[in-house]
């Protein structure tokens, strides 16, 4: 009787014993997940990161304009043509993060440059017009970015990223929303 | 804590009945007070006691402090700046803790460095040195998020540039990051679990090294000799001999503790950080606390991020299996010539290291820091495990009394008091 | 012992030390010229503010920088305390009723105003950050309340470990001294358009213009209507340096006179524990540490 028992009885109890434990580490996954999730940005944060529009209208020429989005800082650089020029004329062989300057602004508004303003290195603010380039000079670890915010000097590993952004109309942008 | 039967005989009906219930001062009195220990330690093994102090100080002092302080970014500078200017003794509290994190690493990292060479972490007591190496992680989370709260500019900015070292981490670094900061940025929300966190480690740190203490108790204390305890002569029970032996050697800690306390209490610090935090400037320089500069080193050493972060967390987790990386069956590093040597070698690569972390990243500095990684980690991955099998150690001694007080004595008849600390067998 | 104590004094010093001395501040890292040091009475072990030093500190504050700079962490009662430049009540609230601070709202929900009591901080001579930058040129002048600690230099090797010992940590009050001294005749090349040339600040070129001048302040006088100190720029810088010191630290003295009782307490127990445990490991023939006989 007993032999009988232990032939036939284990698969239906396995299955019941694994049932019994699938189910409870279910709810155990469930109910730890709310403590996980709230790490995540709140509402309120998620709605003050929505995109921001920036009027361009007042950005003369030659001109840096910062602004925070996404407790992020953001330059935003009306550019002559003669630094458009100089980010254009040197070779991509030459850059540590090939890119071309064309690829880092919207075409036909080449004279807007919009980027993140902290070093790729360690994140310090590094200053404008500074350098031997003309664009900006990280006064932390000398990193050095040309007129494109692109490293050229220094030990920042890739250029200063272009944020999403799109152009509204002709003198204002999105930031936050990509093209 | 361990099974072992106590001496202790209670002495009223009062303390008979509760010992009958929950025979707690039997456990006190078998761990702290009969509890035999080696008659031979020197005071690199007051630094246990030294560590459960500024423990106990850090955690009366954090609670008192956060009781004045406010975890949000517009206030905590100034919450900071009100505990020092209008909380009766608050600049004492304030000094205490701020002092007391760097003291705590002071004395933890001495008691490391004293297992290391004395083979402290060798078997029976593996878990007693990864409970260790877990209390130390504890530690270094805890005094980071600390620094944090006072939410000045090399709070933010180290926040900033630690925290981003986890975006590095493939696929999944960036929702680690946007789930660290509650946000798309180091913010208020940041601010504000740090402070919940550095609220919650310490009390971890406590439950670690209660543990710790326990795996202490079952093979007990090593020694100068690493030879194990043979007989009562070896032995003297820890009350009163090191219960005095301990309590003189805090008192001379904390006094050095005080000099800084009352007269050095910025020393320690960054004057950066009674800047208010600014996310659009950043100090010229980023520097972690003095004790992450050696792991801050090796962070760096290598130019890519991923690598390095997976190095600086090696460069932790590699002492949890020292214990069987080392191969030499000798236990204390006295009786181990050429480990000596290694073993000061590794000590001047931590101080090189250290240096280094507090240097930029740049030039002759990234070259030394390469290869003063590399010699941190050829001391645990390659010296440990081809020592043990080259040297030829010096010959150990029978036992405890042997080597302190020569083979005559040991020969001779007892101690007086070492009979009443039987070793303990087993756990 | 002997050995081991030194052995772990070195390890203890050297962990410390290895990782400090290269904390230059941010502000006061780079290219700045090293300060000259300081006599400061409020330096060392035993050290105390000079109350008149405070006051005439004070002085050149309210005239000089608070036109411009904030303070906001001083309350005007802090001026009448003990350990400060102590006034005197009255003072103190004559000092304070110069003010005219934000006073909730009237029974209609209007704004109202009212002069400052003890009670209330240094006011901050602009509305906002904003405001404060337009009317400085783009740059908004920092609050001082902890200025003396926010600022110091590098002091380089052997420096950072003698100062443990001689307690030397009056790096940031000789910065500033330095600073507000620091504007002599820039350089040829110097561009002025930049901003300012100052000497001692990292870069030379600072954005505050030189604020200091001979005689430009009216000290105090003696009964022979001489002033009891010089009115230079040099004792200018001092006074008002000293004084922002003890805003930023204004527990000084209370602090240093405490900490010689627990050092004098913590060395005596020291002592007496130290013949304790002879006296007890006597009972065991006396201690017997490491590894070796003797």
């Amino acid at each position: 009787m007993a032999e009988t028992t232990t032939a036939q009885e284990p698969t239906r109890r396995d299955f019941l014993f694994l049932a019994t434990g699938a189910v409870g580490a279910v709810g155990v996954a469930a109910a730890a997940w709310p403590f996980v999730a709230q790490l995540a940005p709140d509402a309120q944060t998620v709605a003050a990161g929505a995109p921001i529009e920036v009027d361009l209208a007042p950005i003369a020429e030659g001109q840096i304009v910062k602004m925070f989005w996404r407790g992020k800082l953001i330059f935003v650089r009306n550019r002559t043509p003669a630094e458009i020029e100089a980010a254009r004329a040197v070779p991509l062989d030459d850059l540590k993060d090939p890119e071309a300057d064309q690829a880092r602004v919207m075409e036909g508004r080449e004279n807007w440059l919009v980027i993140y303003g902290n070093c790729t290195h360690l994140g310090c603010v590094p200053l404008d017009f500074q350098g031997q380039y003309g664009g900006w000079f990280c006064p932390c670890h000398g990193s050095v970015f040309d007129t494109s915010g692109r490293i050229r000097q220094g030990p920042a590993p890739i250029n200063l990223p272009v944020p999403p952004y799109r152009f509204a109309t002709d003198t204002s942008i999105v930031i936050g929303e990509a093209a | 804590m361990s099974s072992h039967s106590t001496t202790y005989v209670p002495k009223n009906a009062a303390a008979k009945w509760l010992e009958s219930r929950l025979p707690i001062i039997g456990l006190v009195h078998s761990s702290f007070v009969a509890f035999p220990v080696p008659r031979n330690l020197t005071y690199f093994w007051t630094f246990g006691a030294i560590l459960m102090v500024m423990l106990v100080i850090q955690l009366v002092t954090g609670i008192v402090l956060a009781m004045h302080y406010t975890p949000h970014a517009d206030h905590a500078f100034t919450s900071v700046e009100h505990i020092m200017r209008n909380v009766e003794y608050g600049w004492l509290l304030r000094y205490m803790h701020a002092n007391g994190a760097s003291f705590f690493f002071i004395a933890v990292y001495i008691h490391i460095f004293r297992g290391l060479f004395y083979g402290s972490y060798k078997a029976p007591r593996e878990v007693l040195w990864i409970l260790g190496v877990i209390i130390l992680l504890l530690m270094m989370a805890t005094a980071f998020m600390g620094y944090v709260l006072p939410w000045g500019q090399m709070s933010f900015w180290g926040a900033t540039v630690i925290t981003n070292l986890f975006s590095v981490i493939p696929l999944v670094g960036d929702t680690i990051v946007s789930f660290l900061w509650g946000g798309y940025s180091v913010g208020n929300p940041t601010l504000n679990r740090f402070f919940s966190l550095h609220y919650l480690l310490p009390f971890m740190i406590l439950g670690v090294a209660m543990l710790h203490v326990w795996a202490l108790h079952v093979p007990g204390n090593n020694n100068p000799t690493g030879v194990p305890i043979k007989s009562g002569k070896d032995a003297v029970p820890f009350h009163p001999y090191m219960t005095v032996k301990d309590t003189f050697s805090i008192v001379c800690f904390l006094a050095v503790y005080a000099w800084f306390v009352f007269y050095l209490p910025n020393y320690l610090g960054h004057a950066d950080n009674y800047v208010p935090a600014n996310p659009s400037a950043t100090p010229a320089h980023i520097v972690p606390e003095w004790y992450f500069l050696p792991f801050y080193a090796i962070l760096r050493a290598v130019p890519d991020a991923l690598l390095g972060v997976i190095l600086m967390f090696a460069s932790i987790a590699v002492l949890a299996f020292l214990p069987w990386l080392d191969t030499s069956r000798v236990r204390s590093g006295s009786y181990r010539p050429v480990f000596k040597v290694l073993f000061w070698g590794f000590v001047v690569t931590c101080l090189m290291l250290g240096w280094l972390g507090s240097r930029p990243a740049e030039g002759i500095y990234v070259i030394l820091s390469q290869i003063f990684t590399f010699l941190y980690f050829a001391y645990f991955l390659i010296a440990m495990p081809l020592l043990g099998l080259l040297e030829k150690p010096l010959p150990l001694p029978n036992s405890i009394t042997e080597a302190v007080l020569g083979k005559k004595a040991a020969s001779g008849s007892g101690m007086p008091v070492g009979a009443a600390a039987e070793p303990q067998s087993k756990g | 012992m002997k050995k081991t104590l030194i052995i772990a004094g070195a390890v203890a010093a050297s962990l410390v030390a290895s990782a400090t001395f290269p904390f230059g501040s941010a502000q006061a890292a780079g290219a700045g010229v090293t300060p000259p040091k300081q006599e400061w009475s409020f330096a060392g072990p035993f050290g105390t503010y000079d109350r008149a030093q405070l006051q005439r500190g004070f002085l050149v504050f309210k005239t000089v920088c608070a036109s411009c700079h904030g303070l906001e962490k001083v309350a005007f009662r802090n001026l009448a305390e003990p350990g400060g430049p102590e006034y005197s009540e009255a003072q103190v609230e004559a000092f304070a009723a110069e003010f005219i601070v934000d006073g909730g709202f009237d029974e209609f929900g209007d704004p109202r105003t009212r002069p400052a009591t003890p009670a209330d901080f240094w006011p901050s001579p602009f509305a906002n950050p904003q405001q404060a930058a337009s009317a400085n040129g783009g740059k908004a002048p920092p609050d001082l309340s902890v200025m003396a600690k926010a600022r110091t230099y590098e002091r380089g090797f052997p420096w950072w470990i003698t100062d443990v010992f001689t307690q030397y940590n009056e790096n940031g009050v000789d910065y500033v001294a330095a600073f507000l001294k620091g504007y002599v005749d820039p350089p040829e090349d110097f561009d002025p358009a930049l901003g300012n040339y100052n000497l001692y600040y990292p870069g030379h070129v600072v954005a505050m213009p030189n604020v200091l001048f001979d005689g430009g302040i009216e000290y105090p006088r003696d009964d022979q209507d001489r002033p009891v100190v010089p009115e230079t720029v040099e004792q200018y810088a001092k006074d008002v340096t000293a004084f922002l010191m003890w805003t930023a630290e204004p527990h000084l003295e209370s602090r240093k006179a405490m900490g010689l009782q627990v050092m004098v307490f913590l060395l005596v127990f020291a002592g007496l524990l130290y013949f304790t445990k002879k006296r007890i490991w006597a009972r065991v023939g006396g201690e017997t540490e490491g590894h070796a006989a003797g």
